[in-house]
């Protein structure tokens, strides 16, 4: 997969400007930079949420067919139902069968097994967010974006989340997400791009972004400074 | 200076009123039973139209759709003398639907009662359907739920406030006098209902049958709010 020239003008400024970036199969990409890079919304793009101005997402792979996408977003939106409820949910908006055993076995697998009968509005921000995450998982992604899935998480909820996520890219899922945690960052990455004013900066292997940035805002970024 | 109607004020008597209740008196349980089938009928035929009606508003986008908005807010506001005014003329033997003969029959005072509290029901499923559009659009999108199925969810998801709202139309239809007495004729045995009838009673200073009706009025308020509180409550712990 990978995104061409994305340009977005929204309310007459330049939210996106000529972003490209491959996405290549199995590998995790975190997007880094200061709030309003445009990472979010470069996230939705890819996703499908947001058209671009101008620009494409090229989601061809080597077999011919697009991956199957999922998405979750920084404060996901639970269904007035309870977590099993909403896993079986996704099941079937995802055309897959939402048997009792399928909806056991992604709630266990995010840790929420003895949970299912609890409505989903009710659980704590972590339960929900690993919540968000078998409703992804229903889908059987071949790709996921994750927008900042751990902001607001405390320690033990932000493991939680970071060890399913671990679980997914062990399954040979593409994991494409944005942190401001760059603990998070470089525990998970593969690669990283960094943004500010809704243009990618730069983008390469992790190790050599964290040990050596190129561009002065990396740079200030990495250091803690305030990058505008 | 007496009052030219009334020699002397009526003997009121609130024992008298409990026993017709207690003992369950033939002429009171014909009027709530009249009652409550006028406006159970005219709730569920206020909510077929409201409630798509309501949802198609929420999430449908055509020009003057804004101006159709304010319109229905302030039609909730209906003045009943008004509606009983508009169905009359409707159903009068020169209006358009005067064939029917439908004029003074219980099923004018369902038509009146439905005109009544279809804009509340319309207005207010828009405003609790397009919230949690809001919230949930971009969600149901990302996990390729369809536009028909999105619709269906919204629904599933909000039956408990949509019950309220209904609750809150019968309440309302429950409560409304004008109009039926307008259309209805408040004829006894056939569309004399409660508020009509106390109305009347209270004119004629049989304030027994009047209070009596009076407190099973008040008890079916207190009782639909009370159903209405329990359903926000048990949602709320179940459904979140």
């Amino acid at each position: 997969m990978r995104l061409e020239d994305i340009t977005l003008r929204a309310g007459g400024s330049l939210v996106l400007d000529d972003v490209s970036l491959p996405l290549a199969r199995g590998v995790t990409t975190v997007l880094l930079g200061p709030n309003g890079a445009g990472k979010t919304t470069l996230l939705k793009v890819a996703m499908g949420l947001v058209a671009p101005t101008s620009g494409r997402v090229d989601e061809a792979t080597a077999c011919g067919g697009a991956p199957r996408k999922a998405f979750v977003f920084q404060r996901p939106v639970m269904l007035r139902r309870s977590a099993a409820a909403n896993v079986a949910f996704a099941l079937r908006a995802a055309s897959r069968p939402a048997a009792t055993g399928e909806v056991d076995a992604l709630l266990a697998r995010v840790g929420l097994g003895s949970l299912g009968s609890r409505p989903a509005r009710l659980m704590s921000g972590g339960e929900q967010q690993r919540l968000a995450l078998a409703r992804a998982l229903a889908r059987a992604p071949g790709i996921i974006f994750l927008d900042e899935p751990t902001a607001s998480l405390d320690p033990a909820a932000t493991k939680a989340v970071e060890e399913i996520i671990k679980s997914m890219i062990a399954d040979g899922v593409t994991v494409v997400m944005s942190t401001h945690d760059l603990g998070q960052a470089r525990r998970l990455a593969d690669r990283t791009a960094f943004m500010a004013r809704g243009r990618l900066l730069e983008t390469g292997p992790a190790g050599a972004f964290f040990s050596a940035p190129a561009t002065r805002e990396a740079r200030s970024f990495l250091a803690g400074d305030i990058v505008l | 200076m007496p009052h030219p109607v009334f020699r002397k004020d009526p003997p009121v008597s609130g024992a008298g009123a409990l026993e017709l209740i207690v003992r369950g008196d033939p002429a009171l349980l014909a009027i709530v039973r009249l009652s409550l089938l006028v406006t159970v009928s005219a709730t569920a035929l206020a909510s077929l139209i409201g409630l798509p009606a309501g949802a198609l508003l929420a999430l449908a986008r055509f020009p003057g759709r804004t101006a159709l908005v304010v319109a229905i807010n302030g039609l909730m506001g209906l003045p009943p003398v008004v509606v009983g005014l508009a169905v009359f003329l409707l159903l009068s033997r020169s209006g358009p639907l005067g064939s029917l003969g439908l004029l003074f029959t219980p099923t004018a005072m369902v038509l009146a009662q439905a005109l009544l509290i279809t804009p509340i029901i319309v207005a207010l499923t828009r405003q609790t359907i397009e919230a949690l559009w809001e919230e949930y659009s971009e969600e149901l999108s990302a996990m390729g739920v369809s536009r028909g199925s999105a619709v269906a969810t919204l629904l599933w998801d909000l039956r408990f406030p949509l019950v309220t709202i209904l609750l809150a139309g019968f309440g309302r239809a429950a409560a409304e006098v004008g109009a039926v007495i307008m259309v209805g004729g408040n004829i006894d045995g056939f569309t004399r209902v409660m508020t009509t009838s106390i109305a009347l009673e209270t004119s004629k200073g049989n304030l027994d049958l009047a209070i009596g009706l009076g407190l099973v009025l008040i008890g079916l308020v207190l009782a639909v709010n009370a159903l209405a509180w329990g359903v926000r409550q048990w949602a709320g712990a179940h459904a979140g």
